[in-house]
Parts: structure tokens; sequence; C-alpha cells
């Protein structure tokens, strides 16, 4: 088996990535390892997917539905789903494993567009037995989105992420009694939109600065008892608060999977460029597995691109450029793309470490200065970078409060 | 006569515009903020008669998946929202299901309930 | 009938071991499955069995025990990892103990050890702290996945005839013309001719049911952390010179990937008491962070846990048989994972055949052998190919971070897993790095296909452990 340009992973990056690749008059391979593609999109069955990239209010399931009836129109695009990658090497053949057997395909360029994945409450350290009634938001999405279940009574969700905000609102409509979210960070974490439709809405208190101290249960948790924390999250005594639950949702953040391509530089995900391109030339990334990103329009975005340079390298027509290393300065959470390739456009997206209500992004070396209002770390800054000429080894971003 | 400033987070997007609303308690003067126009319509429903979308799914026989995601064709006045998720809950319908079918007609003053995914038969 | 109380690694072993012999063997559990009691949480290491005061019961049975872990490993297949252990010596006086460890290997009859020198110990450990002055090295200590161990030798058990009743909580025990009648919590009674108890925590108050007295057992504390595997931390156990109490907090690669560092040692009061504390987990990251400074304890956990211990005061094992007959498999601290292959023959070669004068005679048609093949096993991908050609479920992955499939799910399903754990037990699902978050729900759907199963079945660990109040939509 062969194609020019093969794409792992068929959510909303991938299945971009195929669609542009094919559009570029490429033999694709979609490798999906479920039995159907749409990554998350699937049980995120709530609205504002699309916006950007469709010009469309649209669910996640729409989302997937449109990406998805493009891809199967397409005669180029071949979708593997239900495979599993083993292994990618480097004389750019992909290992994987299907109902069928063991599959070897050949390929000129691969996309890898393997999302995230979610950050078990298990890893917290948080004292308390081992009881059943644990679990993450995106987990507790999908049982009750697609699977018909539903995973409690009552419930406290943890952490403010967007998805565990959702998942308040939704076991609240499905007769969940939501107690509370509570938040260590000192703001919330997911977006201000969010906040208001699906706990104000509500009347769900958020608590901020507050963290899980213990769990406690028989079998099932009965009791979460939570305590006020410092700016260091040091617990502070004489401010527990009891839930009286048998469910604990959290939802404490989203970790870029890289597995099984650790060969490749990455720190918690890979590190591209500007063209999406990995540390080896024919292997380029996009979305989630790069960093996590906050509106799945903007995945779609970048994996369209990851798709187009993919189809550009498998026909020889990318250029190796210099990669210029992208730094993060002050204020700087994450900061996205790696590497800049300065013969080609960009579009930087950074998080703040924390908010602020008037910010300057400053980029010296490329003569950049900009203000922001109401900057959150839970809102993307994206900025768009021309191609340039100047020699430089580094570029340096930083973000200066203004009061 | 006084004026109200108050500041509202813009629900139609992901984009989440803050915007600044000045009325005199009764009547709204002026929009600051909102990136379009569908900022003001939003705000104006907000103050007077919240909206909100149904977005939820349905029981579905003899399908790939026992659920159909589903969402109303419009934004519904907020105070009817639990009512109708009752009546949302009792529904069944048979697969295949295709995206954009009408799974309810009506459910409110001429707004639908359209599946928003696509479902086939069992075994298929 | 010979009936074993108590379905830990110690009790399913001898169960085993026993229906070589017998086939009315009947294993009694408390618990909703095997190995969950002190089995369940602990280091999961095979010790050497260098460190082990010599003459005790504890220095030949965990010696004989280690060597029978190789067989034992490949007939009941599960893996283990001989990667080797260093205790780790950071200051001149910590050699005396060294040399302690020195002596009791060989009048041990431990051969396999070596004293290793700073620099070659910073080749073969480089991400263990620079001030280690050197360390004793045993090449024979390894990992195992101990509730495994547990669980496939009650696989085999079952192969074999023998039977295994779980919820089974021992209430009382009378002693009849013909043996012994047993009544459990759940109003059923048994009559056996023999009863051998593996009490694990409750041995104590299970030989008091029989009139008997063994050394009274008291609950110790150990909590964990486990580790991401993403980079290396070190190759082998690392111990560190131990307290007077345990062999100390340690830092080891698990057999599953990641690695493991615990255990603290607390005297508890209650036996059920298997939370986690933050006093306890704070004392693990300062004491692993001594051993290897690189461990991130903010980004690296997986998890926490706990575990208890069966400690006597004598700190041995106590094996032998009360006054009313009953067989009492007591004390089986540290090192009883290690020792428990041994502990099977000693109880059934030893204890029933020698001192009681039982004669046993094997069974012509004895199988030891398990036969669930591992994915993961595979040597090459031809092979797995051509295995997956036949069963194509061997093809269609569930676990990602531990590559575990369709195939085994069902084979674990098949074999009497009854739980969400019982299934990662079994196949090492969702033991990876996402702790289940992707794979769950996949175990969850093949656990529906069967259709006499509903949703508020399906149960974590133990009854009452529920996962679902109901359907969404019905």
């Amino acid at each position: 088996m062969s194609s020019n340009v093969v794409v792992i992973g068929g959510g909303a990056a991938g299945l971009a990535a195929a669609l542009k690749a094919s559009e570029e008059k490429c033999d694709v391979t979609l490798i999906e390892r479920d039995s159907d593609v749409g990554g998350v999109l699937n049980q995120c069955i709530h609205n504002g997917f699309g916006l950007d990239y469709f010009k469309k209010n649209l669910t996640g399931p729409e989302f997937k539905e449109k990406l998805k009836e493009k891809v199967l129109s397409k005669s180029n695009i071949k979708i593997k789903s239900g495979a599993f990658v083993h292994s990618v090497e480097k004389d750019k053949n992909i290992v994987f494993i299907d109902r069928n057997g063991v599959n070897n395909l050949k390929c000129d360029s691969l996309v890898i567009t393997t999302g995230a994945k979610e950050r078990p409450f298990t890893s917290l350290g948080i004292s308390g037995k081992r009881l059943s009634g644990i679990y993450s938001a995106g987990l507790a999405q999908k049982f009750i989105n697609m699977m018909n279940l539903r995973p409690g009574n009552s419930a406290l969700i943890v952490g403010s992420g967007d998805i565990g905000l959702i998942m308040a609102r939704r076991l609240t409509l499905e007769g969940v009694k939501v107690e509370g979210v509570i938040e260590i960070m000192p703001y919330p974490g997911g977006l201000q939109r969010n906040i208001k439709l699906c706990l104000e809405d509500f009347s769900i208190p958020l608590y901020l600065s507050r963290a899980v101290k213990y769990v406690d249960g028989d079998r099932r948790v009965n009791k979460i008892i939570t305590t006020k924390v410092d700016d260091k999250f040091n617990h502070i005594g004489g401010d527990d608060i009891t839930f009286n639950v048998d469910t604990l949702v959290s939802s404490v953040g989203l970790v870029p999977n890289v597995k099984p391509f650790e060969f490749l530089e990455h720190s918690a995900g890979f590190s591209t460029t500007n063209k999406n391109r990995t540390s080896e030339n024919w292997i380029f990334s996009a979305g989630n597995s790069t960093v996590v990103f906050d509106l799945v329009d903007y995945v779609a975005q970048e994996g369209e691109k990851a798709g187009y340079m993919a189809a550009l390298q498998a026909k020889n027509d990318l250029s190796p450029a210099g990669k210029i290393k992208l730094l993060p300065g002050k204020n700087i959470g994450i900061l996205y793309p790696s590497y800049i390739e300065k013969d080609y456009e960009s579009k930087i997206y950074l998080r703040a470490r924390q908010p602020m209500e008037k910010g300057v992004l400053l980029i010296p070396e490329l003569g950049i200065e900009k203000e922001f209002e109401d900057i959150k770390p839970s809102e993307m800054i994206k900025i768009k970078v021309p191609a340039f000429d100047k020699n430089t080894d580094r570029i340096e971003v930083n973000l200066n409060e203004l009061k | 006569m006084s004026l109200n400033e108050e500041k509202i987070t813009c629900l139609n997007c992901p984009a989440g515009c803050r915007i600044t609303v000045i009325s005199d308690g009764e009547k709204i003067i002026s929009f600051k903020g909102n990136n379009c126009p569908k900022g003001e319509k939003f705000v104006n429903d907000e103050m007077i008669n919240p909206k909100r979308y149904i977005l939820t799914s349905v029981y579905v026989n003899n399908g790939t998946m026992p659920l159909v995601s589903v969402k109303s064709t419009d934004t519904i006045p907020k105070d009817k929202i639990i009512s109708l998720m009752e009546e949302i809950k009792k529904i069944k319908i048979n697969a295949p299901v295709k995206v954009g079918d009408i799974i309810k007609e009506n459910i409110y003053e001429n707004i639908n309930l359209v599946a928003t995914r696509s479902i086939g038969l069992k075994g298929e | 009938m010979i009936a074993i109380i108590g379905a830990g690694v110690t009790g399913s072993l001898i169960a085993r071991e026993l229906s070589r012999y017998e086939k009315d063997v009947v294993l009694f559990e408390k618990n909703f499955s095997a190995g969950r009691g002190v089995t369940k949480s602990n280091s999961g290491i095979i010790h050497g069995g260098y460190d082990d005061p010599p003459g005790s019961l504890r220095a030949s049975l965990s010696r004989k025990g280690n060597i029978l872990y190789t067989e034992l490993s490949e007939d009941l297949n599960f893996r283990i990892n001989r990667c080797g252990s260093h205790v780790v010596a950071f200051e001149k006086k910590d050699f005396e103990y060294i040399n302690k460890l020195v002596k009791y290997a060989n009048t041990n009859g431990v051969k396999s050890y070596e004293i290793i020198d700073r620099e070659q110990l910073k080749i073969m450990e480089p991400e263990l702290n620079g001030n280690a002055l050197g360390s004793f090295f045993c090449s024979d200590s390894g990992v195992v996945n101990p509730w495994n161990v547990a669980v496939s030798a009650v696989t085999n058990l079952q192969k074999n005839g023998g039977e295994v009743y779980y919820d089974k909580k021992l209430i009382r025990i009378e002693k009849i013309n013909s043996g012994f009648r047993l009544f459990f919590e759940d109003g059923t009674q048994y009559e056996a001719d023999l009863v051998i108890n593996c009490g694990g925590l409750f041995a104590d108050e299970i030989a008091k049911m029989a009139g008997d007295i063994v050394p009274e057992i008291f609950p110790v504390k150990g909590e964990y952390y486990l580790l991401k595997p993403e980079k290396t931390l070190t190759n082998s156990v690392i111990f560190p010179i131990p307290d007077e109490n345990t062999k100390g907090c340690l830092v080891t690669p698990a057999i599953d990937g990641g690695y493991l560092a615990g255990p603290t040692a607390k005297k508890v009061l209650s036996k059920y008491d298997n939370t986690n504390t933050e006093e306890g987990l704070s004392e693990v990251r300062t004491r692993a962070e001594k051993l290897v400074p690189n461990i991130n304890f903010r980004k690296d956990p997986v998890k926490t846990f706990a575990g208890l211990r069966p400690e006597t005061e004598e700190k041995d094992f106590y094996i032998d048989v009360g006054n009313s007959g009953i067989i009492h498999v007591s004390g089986i601290r540290s090192p009883g994972l290690t020792a428990a292959p041994a502990i099977a023959k000693y109880v059934t070669e030893y204890i029933i055949q020698e001192k009681l004068g039982i004669k046993l005679t094997e069974r012509p048609d004895f199988d030891p052998k398990n036969n669930v093949r591992i994915i993961d096993s595979f040597e090459t991908l031809e092979e797995m190919n051509s295995f997956i050609k036949e069963h194509p479920d061997a093809g269609e992955f569930v676990c990602y971070c531990n590559k575990v499939t369709k195939y085994e799910i069902k084979k674990a399903i098949e074999q009497g897993a009854r739980s969400i754990e019982d299934i990662k037990f079994l196949t090492g699902a969702s033991f990876g790095e996402c702790q289940g978050g992707y794979c769950t729900g996949k175990i969850i759907e093949i656990m529906l296909q069967d259709k006499r199963v509903k949703p508020e079945d399906i149960i974590l660990n133990e009854k009452n452990s529920w996962l679902f109040s109901s359907e969404v939509r019905i």
C-alpha cells in the first residue's frame, strides 16, 4: 500500500488536512482509531463551532458531518478507521493494525493530527479513598451524549475548563444536580461565554481559588471536601466546604497525544514551524497534538495548512528554510508555533499567564507592538506575521501589562 | 435621570464580545464593544427576554448509536427550556437518521428540533 | 473439600498448587475478585532474598520464591521484569549495612549480587542522586504486577477443576466430626475436610474464629505515586538504606510502564484505611527525590494510591497448624509476594503432607499452563498478523497506552471478570498514562454488548461501586 500523504487522526485537524491535500491532487490515506471520524467533535453536541471556519454557528457533530461529507466526496481520499498506528519508520513506512491484520503503508509525507487527551484526576495526588464516581469531563460527556449512560445523580465539577463548564449544563439538563464548579486558580479556566451559558443560566456557583482536599464515600463517592487555596495553591484552613455528591467530574486540562511519535521533537505537544513541519522534514502536525487550542475553527485552519504543506512536500515543492526559534518571554504561557520559517507568513497563537485588563504584545525582532484589552489565559491571542527577510536566530514574544 | 452602565458578554459566538450597554433603567441608549450587529439584538433580547438554543439528544431505535444529537433551529426563551426538555426526553425515533432531519416540528413557535448528526442502521 | 480462605496472592497460589493434587479445592474470597486486599496495592517487587534475617521463615521462603517465579510466570502467563535492585549507600556508615547484606546474602544462598562502586553506579543509574557512594546490587530482583499473579493463579485453578467463590465473607467456623463447617455472611454454609486460612490482614481474626491464636496483625499503611513512563528515572529497583520498620521508600520501574515511588510505613488503626494523605504523599515526594532528584512531582504523577501490609511484632511469617486443625498462613508481610510460590509449596509439601501426614498424589491431568495470548507478547509483526487473521478482535485496539485489544477484553470477561477493575487487572487496560480516559468507554461498550448486562450493573470493583445511575433516555 502507498499514498502520497498519510494523515493520522481523523478529528477536525485531520479531516481538514486530508481535504486540503486531496485538493492539491495528492492521494491521501486518513488513519482513524475509532470506528468513525470526527474525534471529540462527536461528543461536543453544543454549538458555537464553525463561526470562523464555516461562517456558521454549528454544533460539534455538524462541524464534523460537514467536513466528513466533503472528505467522502473525494475519490482520492481513503479512510482507514478502527486502525491503530503501531509505528512510523524513518523510511516513510507506517505500520498500522486493524481487524484485517498488520498493514504497511508507504508515503511521501505524513500529517500527525492525534489531538489531546484529558489529564486524569488521579494524577493530582489528592487525598482520599479509591472510589467509583470520579470521571474526567470528556469521558462523562461521552457517556451522557453518545453512550446513553448517566454517570450519577449529583455532581461537583473540579476545574473550570470549557469541557467542565459545558458538562455542568449538560448534566443539569439531564437531571443530574450540579452543586458547583471549583477552580484552583483565582480566575476561571474556560471562556466567559461558557461561564454565562452553563453556570449563570442555571445558578450553578463557581468557587475560585478552591481545591479538593479529600474525597470520601463508601465504594462510591458520597462526599467531597474542598478548601480554599492561596496563590501558591497551599491549602488554607478554616474555610472548607463539603459537597454531598455522588459524582466528581474533573476538567483539569488536556495533554497533547505524542505517542508513538516521541522521536519527533516535542515538549507537551509536537514542536512545529509555521509550515506545520516537525523536526522531520516530511512529517507535519497540527491541532491539539501541537498545543491545545481554544476553538476548533483554529484547529481546522491549522489542519488545512498542514495538509497543504504536506502536499507540497509530497510533490517536492516545499523548500526547506532555516528555522528561527520563537521564544516565550514575559507573561507568555503557551506559544505556537515553536519555530518560524521566515519565507512564509505565520499566525502566532499565545496564551497569557494571567488575566490583564490591558496589555501590549511586543515582538521586537519583527517590530510588532500591539495592544489588547481584557486578556484572559482561557482565550488565545492571535496575531498574523507576514514573511520577512531579517536575519535573526531567535524571536522573543513578550506580553507587558499596561496599568 | 440617572444612567446605568452594564457590561454584557454577547453569547452569539465564541468571540464573546464584552458589550457596554448604557440605559436609563428602561430604555437602552447606547451600545459599545460589539464587533457585529448581532450583538445589539442579543443585548435587547437578553435584557427583556433571554433566549437560548436547545442542544441535547434523542433516543434512537436500532441505530449504530443509542442517541442522536439534536438542536433547536433558533433560540427559545430561556424559561421554556426546562419544560421543553421534558417533552424531548420522551421522543423516540428510528434509525437511520441524517444530519438536518427534522426530529420534531414546531417545538416552539415554528422552531423545529433537527438532528445534528447522521446515524446509520445497526449492523450496516 | 479443601477450603482456602482468601484469594490474595498467597491463597490463590496455594489453591492452585493444591489443584495439582486434588480436584475438590475451593477458594473463598470476601471481595468481588482475587487479589484485592494486601495484594492489590504494594510495590510489586520480587525481592532477591538477601535482606531477610538468616534462619527466619521469610529468608528461606523468599529465596525459593524468587527462583520459582521464572517457571511460574511462564506457566501462568504473567510478565516479570528481572530488572535487578540496588540498595544505595549515601554515607560511609551505610556500608556497614551493606556488609551485613553481604553476610545475609551468603547465608541465605543468594549468589547474584555484587558491590557497585560510585562510578559504575553512575553508569547503571544515571538519574540517581549524584551523592550516592555505591550500592549492593542484586541482579535477580524484579517486578511483577501482583494482582496479575493472583488472578492468573485463580484462572489456572479453575482450569484444573478448582472453584472460586467471591463475595464470601467468613463469619464463623465450627468444628464438626468430618472437619469444619464454614459460615458466611450471606447465609451460606460449606463443609470442608481441611481449611487453610490465608486471610491477609484478617488472618488473626479468622484464627480466632477457630479458637486458635496467631500473632496479632496490625495494619501498616504504605502510600505511593505512580509516575509517567516518559523519561527514564531508573533502570532497576532503587532502595535506600532501610530504617528498622521497612525496606524504605523506593523508586522502581513498574511492570506496566512508568515508575512507582513509595511506600511510606505508618501504623494505622483501621484495616480498611486505604486513603491517601497529604502527609504521606509529601513524605514519598521528599524521600523519592532524595534517591532520584529528577522526578517532577508536579508533572509526572499518573496517580496516587495506598495499601496496607499485615505486620506482626515478630516481623516473620507464621505458617502452622492451629490446635483446631486449621492451617494458618498468617503474617505474610514483605516479602510475601516474593515468597508466595514457595509458601504454596511449603504448605502442600511440608505442612499438609509431612506435618499432618496427609498423602497427596499428583493428578496426571493437571495442566500448569494458562494459554491466554497477550497481544503485546508477540515477538514479530508477522506473528501478530497471522494471529489477527484468525482473531480479528485482536486487531481492534481498546487501550492505546498499554496496547490492549478487544480480544483480550472479551477473554477477560469470559474468564469471569465482573468489574471494570477486574478487566483492568487482567488485561492491563487503562493502567497507562491516561488512566482509562479513553478506554473506559470502550470497555463499557464491550460489557454492554451482552444484553443481560444493564448499565446499573456495571461496577468499578466491588458491590455498590456503581458507575451509572441509569440510562439518559429510556
